[in-house]
């Protein structure tokens, strides 16, 4: 691969993690234990889709086709997408969601507060802005995963059922193919093993305040990254991509 | 301070001359008991509406064709929550609990605008839900900007600010398909042909079948009837639907020159009654879909209460 | 109390560094961190704000619309609180 195209691949990686996940807490919407929650959560989609947006124009450009955002978005299928296995995890219930929130709020929070320092402009640029978003989304889930941990019986042990279900996806965040290597080398992307750490301590830390245990001795899962999905993400594009695809090449 | 207490005719006269003087009713000011139960119904039918009204357009936020489309959707959407919250609030300054509210929507004692229960059933039907329906809606909440009750007032202030872009939003939807491909504009025209009347009766019935409207008005919590508000919103819109290129459903539309105004058809008053009455296309299914929202959640709201309850307590200790 | 919809909470934004802080509304929730976060979700979603104050309802002390007459009309005869019942000689500026 040469440069220009590992660059669009790992823009693609960022944008489709951030839209994804926004898709899955956008289906939310009119769906929330209480109103101020369901208000909560949408906002934390529409910063999603926003920072995901941004970066599709950004990735369009690197790829020079004179495509569009919505190209990338809406024409893609399945295996072109190379978001991770975890935000494509259904919406189980608010455990769930919240757990998921909370593990990729946690990856991503790091994660942007290094890319903020890629040698990249735009990229940098983008990670400055989305870094504000991505420390209130830390802040937020993880005082519901304090609540539902400590909270009644019943939350406690969702929340756990949640963690040990999403755990086999939380090695993905960090792999990194050749591709993506070459650019940590150029100073371009981030090299992701030198946030584990930083997610580690954080997920603890806040676990253990919730009272929970990590979960071990899981079989970690991954292919989101190479295309290779779970079988909820063809529905999820299906949904997506349908009023879009049904009537090619119109303006909206 | 029961020496101080003013007798129950002292008390009328003094919150009559406060509406003579278009002062505002504030929370603890004595009123009425039965203003204060014809604003309580009022408020938290309209609160129930944006609520309610999330359902039909939330449908469509992970459908929207676009990236930008889907951004404003979600926004949109997000807005009415916010509006519904702002209205639940200023019912409970009149000693209402939201718990109460939700019981009474969930168990149908309450009512919410019959609008929502009609499906959405294309991506055109996010243009004419925006243009239409929250221009009507727009219309009866400028209005009540000026109402009598000052928490409400306040909350359609904030209300009205943030409505500024739904309309427009759903305009722009409309003229892109109307002025688009032939099958995008069958489809504008389609969705222009389902909201159009259901827009209409939003105002409500005729002046004369609307019991509730004169005493509304003597109190000041409504403005204008509600068969001016249809007729000003018929007005308005006619040009906007030639602009685009649509066409009115209504073959009595006219321009009557002698009244400055349009001359429209007669509301199909049956199918409006049979909605009212919990019969429409989707009463069912949008209190079905609010109700399991609210039990999936009960679990939620109790782990939080626990949580902060335990927190209370060490707290004290 | 704290019924399954959280506890009612009072609002209130700083617009901009310096403003005083002035009542937006209202809103539910669970406990403290969660107020502050609804209310920025709610009233802070047009860049209305830089500071936020949330505060239990219950614990605001407000006075009675009775209180009218004997709170706030004794100051309206003191007119030599004002700086315009001072009469300075012609030419005086910066006073
Ligand atoms: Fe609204
Ligand atoms: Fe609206």
């Amino acid at each position: 691969m040469n440069s220009q195209a590992s660059l669009f691949q790992y823009i693609l990686k960022i944008a489709d993690n951030q839209l994804i996940l926004g898709h899955r807490l956008s289906e939310q919407c009119s769906k929330g234990p209480f109103l101020e929650e369901d208000i909560a959560c949408s906002n934390i989609a529409l910063d999603l889709i926003g920072a995901a947006n941004s970066l599709y124009i950004y990735a369009a450009a690197i790829e020079g086709e004179n495509k569009t955002e919505d190209d990338l978005v809406f024409l893609r299928s399945e295996r072109a997408f190379r978001n991770v296995l975890l935000v494509e995890q259904p919406n189980t219930d608010f455990a769930y969601i919240m757990c998921r929130q909370f593990l990729f709020d946690t990856y991503d929070y790091f994660f942007q507060l290094a890319l903020q320092k890629s040698k990249d402009e735009t990229l940098a640029a983008i990670a400055a802005k989305t870094i504000k978003e991505s420390t209130y989304h830390l802040r937020h889930s993880g005082n519901w995963i304090i609540r539902l941990g400590d909270g009644t019986a019943e939350s406690n042990t969702r929340l756990k059922a949640a963690f040990t279900n999403l755990w086999c996806y939380v090695e993905e965040l960090f792999e990194q193919d050749a591709a993506e290597l070459d650019l940590v080398a150029q100073g371009i992307a981030v090299d992701t093993q030198l946030i584990k750490s930083q997610f580690n301590s954080h997920i603890a830390e806040i676990m253990q305040t919730a009272g929970m245990e990590i979960p071990t001795g899981i079989f970690m899962q991954s292919g989101g990254k190479k295309g290779v999905h779970t079988e909820y993400l063809g529905f999820l594009l299906a949904e997506m991509q349908s009023v879009h695809r049904s009537f090619p090449g119109v303006k909206w | 301070m029961n020496s101080l207490k003013l007798d129950e005719n002292q008390l009328i006269e003094n919150f009559e001359a406060k509406l003579a003087k278009n002062e505002m009713i504030e929370p603890k000011d004595w009123m009425p008991a039965q203003y204060r139960k014809h604003l309580i119904r009022q408020i938290s039918q309209h609160a129930h509406s944006e609520i309610i009204g999330m359902q039909p357009e939330g449908n469509w936020i992970t459908r929207a064709p676009s990236m930008r489309r889907k951004m404003v959707l979600l926004a949109k959407v997000q807005d009415e929550a916010g509006h519904g919250l702002y209205l639940y609030s200023a019912a409970e300054s009149m000693g209402i609990s939201r718990e109460e509210m939700l019981d009474q929507l969930h168990t149908g004692a309450a009512k919410y605008s019959s609008i929502f229960n009609y499906p959405t059933l294309t991506w055109a039907d996010m243009g004419a839900i925006g243009w239409l329906v929250d221009g009507a809606a727009i219309m009866n909440q400028v209005m009540l900007q000026r109402t009598s009750y000052g928490p409400y007032a306040r909350a359609m202030v904030r209300i009205c600010k943030e409505e500024s872009f739904h309309q427009r939003q759903g305009y722009e939807i409309m003229n892109v398909l109307a002025t688009g491909s032939v099958e995008q504009k069958e489809m504008a025209q389609d969705a222009l042909n389902r909201w159009w009347w259901p827009s209409l009766m939003m105002f409500g019935p005729r002046d004369e079948e609307s019991p509730n409207s004169e005493q509304a008005i003597k109190w000041k919590i409504k403005r204008e009837t509600n068969d001016q508000l249809r007729q000003r919103f018929v007005n308005q819109t006619v040009s906007q639907v030639e602009k685009i290129g649509l066409v009115v459903p209504d073959k009595a539309i006219k321009w009557n020159e002698a009244k400055n105004e349009y001359d429209f058809g007669e509301i199909n008053w049956d199918e409006f009654w049979t909605v009212v009455k919990g019969n429409g296309p989707c009463n069912k299914v949008r209190i079905a879909n609010k109700i399991k929202s609210h039990e999936e959640g009960a679990w939620v709201r109790e782990a939080a209460n626990a949580h902060a309850e335990k927190n209370n307590k060490t707290k004290a200790a | 109390m704290n019924d399954s919809q959280g506890i009612l909470w009072e609002v209130f934004i700083q617009s901009k560094p310096g403003q005083p802080h002035k009542h937006a509304g209202s809103v539910h929730a669970h406990d403290n961190e969660m107020a502050l976060q609804n209310a920025r979700d709610l009233y802070c979603r047009r860049s209305e704000g830089t500071n936020l104050w949330v505060v239990p309802a219950s614990e605001i002390v407000a006075s009675s619309p009775e209180d009218i007459g004997s709170f706030f009309e004794p100051s309206n005869d003191k007119v030599y609180r004002h700086p315009t019942f001072y009469s300075v000689p012609e030419g005086i500026t910066h006073m």
